[in-house]
């Protein structure tokens, strides 16, 4: 595929609001896992919650989208100079040109959630619902194409934790068939209580901050992000951007909430993005793996890596920094392989205290300096969903 | 942004909805040859699935499957060989009515396979596992307007790929209190196999173009196939259903969400 340069990126995590504080949480080997104070909920795990979302209601004209996870995508936006970023792009395409695909696995279900606790004897909730501004899957593109006065060609992904990888592929494809010049591809997931206890109910929460690749991890720790990138052609673009270079998707066809044992569906992704990107496998300095720290999801990943790479490229889960941001992983991943190039970083793996003797690849716990010209993501998803990234500079 | 117009043939339709059993049952109906009359959507267990999966499957997955085995069957493609699209405005509504409803008891005892049908994307996950397919498939949403975001999507796969693309739609309502923030008319699901290049056997031709309008969007002449149109997303799909069924050239205009997609259909 032809390059297209993230021109202007903006994230919201636990780590912190814009690029400077995610890539100092990374140089550092800090983490935003805590112990889970959220809401009513009562399970011994631990979260990724964003500081600055209670008390940052959504009123005025837009007063319609308030919801959490609304507010997360709209602090995100807020960060590094992105909306100029926009602002400059509608001038340059306009704003008919400006495709918008984001990915959410829940929305604003957070607020279905609690008026569910408040309801009349007929069953009817007693409050009220903006559906389309706050639970529709199609909710947080409505919120960010009116935030941000963009209107070309949109879509939301919700594939699970593969949604906000699958978004660049979108874009891409898009932006190929001539359909927009630019795109603001990314997404959110907030916290909720459908995902805390739907996941406690698989059993795959840690009550430990997740420890991917170790041999005693436990399971996955849950967080919350938003993130976003401009995509533009590298060509008609002045400076040096980091650009995607390929992405690549596949089906595991295997089980809907497990992985295939034996990491086939995501050879498969990550040897599609490969071909897309005209790379080979010796060109990836470094791997930002899905690793969510469950046995079975890291021992499929660590095989699958193994049997495309070998075991000498470096990688490393970065869950234990920002927890899994479920639909929000794709893109908070991207932002860190695109610093992870900027600044010459191969980030590292906090809370994993010995590695997992029998995973066989290069995992790396603690982040060092190093020159990274091209990273590959992963992004696993239920349903069997994968998709796999390649950033890197253009050739 | 009239610039770019995307060519795909249509090789094979499926429809499952209110009086709409299949698309042979249906096609004098979208032609008017016989009046539309509402009936019960019948959802089946997909065959295809193990008996446990058979067994828990949710309505939006026996909908989906539905409508895609059947457009595919008609295509005479390899399921497993078609990347897909799923587009529905929302997640399935009895699994999300479900975990809230659990949510509010004092255990809050989420069952395991609700909260995994309970993402947008388990029809395509489950699609995945019936034909045991490997390829790249999207569960997509554009709220009321996802059936044309999802064709515009399906389009430009099959377009930048030079390969066939399985589109399926559906939408179905909720059955508890977000019925009244969210009313959804009936269950309607849609099917079609989309083609870079129409074969022989193809049903029509399609050019599409986004346009920078959003009014005059095509409806449907009969008040049944109109109620159902205007109430679920995925029955937005209803007047090019009808231009196909029809066998005639027709300019169909649907809601985009921002904009809308036109529809230059000619039979093939």
């Amino acid at each position: 595929m032809r390059p297209l340069a993230l021109s202007s990126a903006c994230i919201a995590s636990s780590l912190g609001l814009g690029l400077a504080a995610t890539l100092a949480a990374v140089e550092r080997g800090v983490s935003g896992l805590r112990p889970c104070r959220f809401e009513t909920v009562g399970l011994p795990t631990y979260v990724g919650e964003t500081p600055g979302l209670d008390g940052s209601q959504i009123d005025g004209p837009l007063a319609r989208f308030d919801c959490r996870n609304n507010r997360l995508a709209r602090l995100a936006l807020a960060q590094d100079g992105f909306e100029a970023a926009v602002e400059t792009a509608k001038d340059r395409y306009g704003p008919k040109r400006i495709g918008v695909f984001l990915g959410t696995s829940t929305s604003g279900i957070l607020q279905a959630e609690q008026a569910y606790r408040h309801r009349d004897e007929a069953g009817q909730l007693i409050g009220h619902i903006d559906y389309a501004g706050t639970q529709s899957t199609f909710s947080l593109a409505e919120f960010v194409l009116t935030l941000l006065g963009v209107c070309g060609p949109s879509l939301v992904v919700s594939s699970a934790c593969a949604s906000t990888t699958k978004v660049f592929a979108a874009a891409a494809r898009m932006i190929e068939a001539g359909l927009c010049d630019a795109a603001i591809v990314g997404g959110a997931d907030s916290l909720c209580l459908t995902t805390l206890y739907g996941f406690n109910a698989l059993q795959l929460l840690a009550a430990e901050p997740c420890r991917p690749f170790d041999a005693e991890r436990q399971g996955l720790s849950i967080g919350e992000a938003a993130g976003f990138a401009l995509l533009e052609r590298a060509e008609r673009v002045a400076g040096e951007h980091v650009c995607l270079l390929g992405v690549g998707e596949s089906s595991d066809a295997h089980h809907m909430s497990a992985p295939r044992p034996d990491g086939a569906g995501a050879v498969l992704s990550m040897s599609r993005a490969l071909v897309a990107s005209g790379l080979r496998p010796d060109q990836i300095d470094y791997i930002n793996l899905h690793g969510t720290a469950t046995r079975i999801g890291d021992a499929a990943e660590d095989h699958a890596v193994v049997t495309v790479f070998g075991d000498a490229t470096p990688c490393s889960s970065t869950k234990g920094h920002t927890g899994h941001t479920l639909g929000a992983s794709g893109i908070v991943e991207a932002i860190i392989a695109m610093l992870a190039i900027r600044h010459g970083l191969i980030p590292g793996s906090p809370h994993t205290l010995a590695r997992d003797p029998d995973l066989r690849c290069h995992y790396v716990t603690d982040a060092r300096p190093a020159q990274v010209r091209r990273v590959l993501s992963n992004s696993f998803g239920f349903g069997g969903s994968n998709a796999s990234l390649i950033l890197g500079r253009a050739a | 942004m009239s610039a770019s117009a995307l060519r795909v043939g249509v090789e094979a339709v499926a429809i499952r909805g209110p009086g709409l059993p299949d698309w042979e049952t249906s096609e004098p109906v979208l032609t008017g040859a016989t009046p539309h009359q509402t009936a019960p959507v019948v959802l089946v267990p997909p065959p295809q699935l193990s008996p446990g999966e058979r067994r828990r499957s949710v309505p939006s997955v026996r909908l989906a499957l539905q409508v895609g085995s059947a457009a595919v069957q008609r295509s005479g493609l390899d399921p497993a060989s078609l990347p897909a699209v799923f587009a529905s405005s929302g997640a399935d509504g009895e699994t999300i009515d479900n975990i809230l409803t659990t949510l509010t008891t004092a255990t809050r005892e989420v069952s395991p396979t609700r909260f995994h049908n309970s993402v947008h994307n388990a029809p395509s996950g489950y699609w995945g596992l019936a034909v045991q397919s490997q390829e790249v498939v999207s569960s997509v949403s554009c709220h009321d307007a996802s059936f044309a975001a999802g064709l515009l999507e399906a389009a430009v796969q099959a377009v930048t790929d030079a390969r066939p693309v399985l589109l399926v739609a559906y939408d179905l309502p909720y059955p508890g209190p977000l019925e009244r923030f969210r009313p959804i008319e009936g269950s309607f699901g849609v099917a079609i196999v989309l083609s870079h290049a129409p074969s022989d056997g193809a049903l029509g031709r399609l050019l599409l173009r986004v346009a920078d309008t959003n009014d005059d969007f095509s409806g449907c002449a009969d008040p049944g196939l109109e109620t159902l149109r205007s109430g679920n997303p995925a029955a937005r799909s209803l007047p090019l259903l009808i231009a196909l069924a029809c066998r005639a050239a027709a300019s169909i205009r649907l809601d985009l969400g921002r904009g809308a997609l036109n529809v230059q259909v000619e039979p093939c």
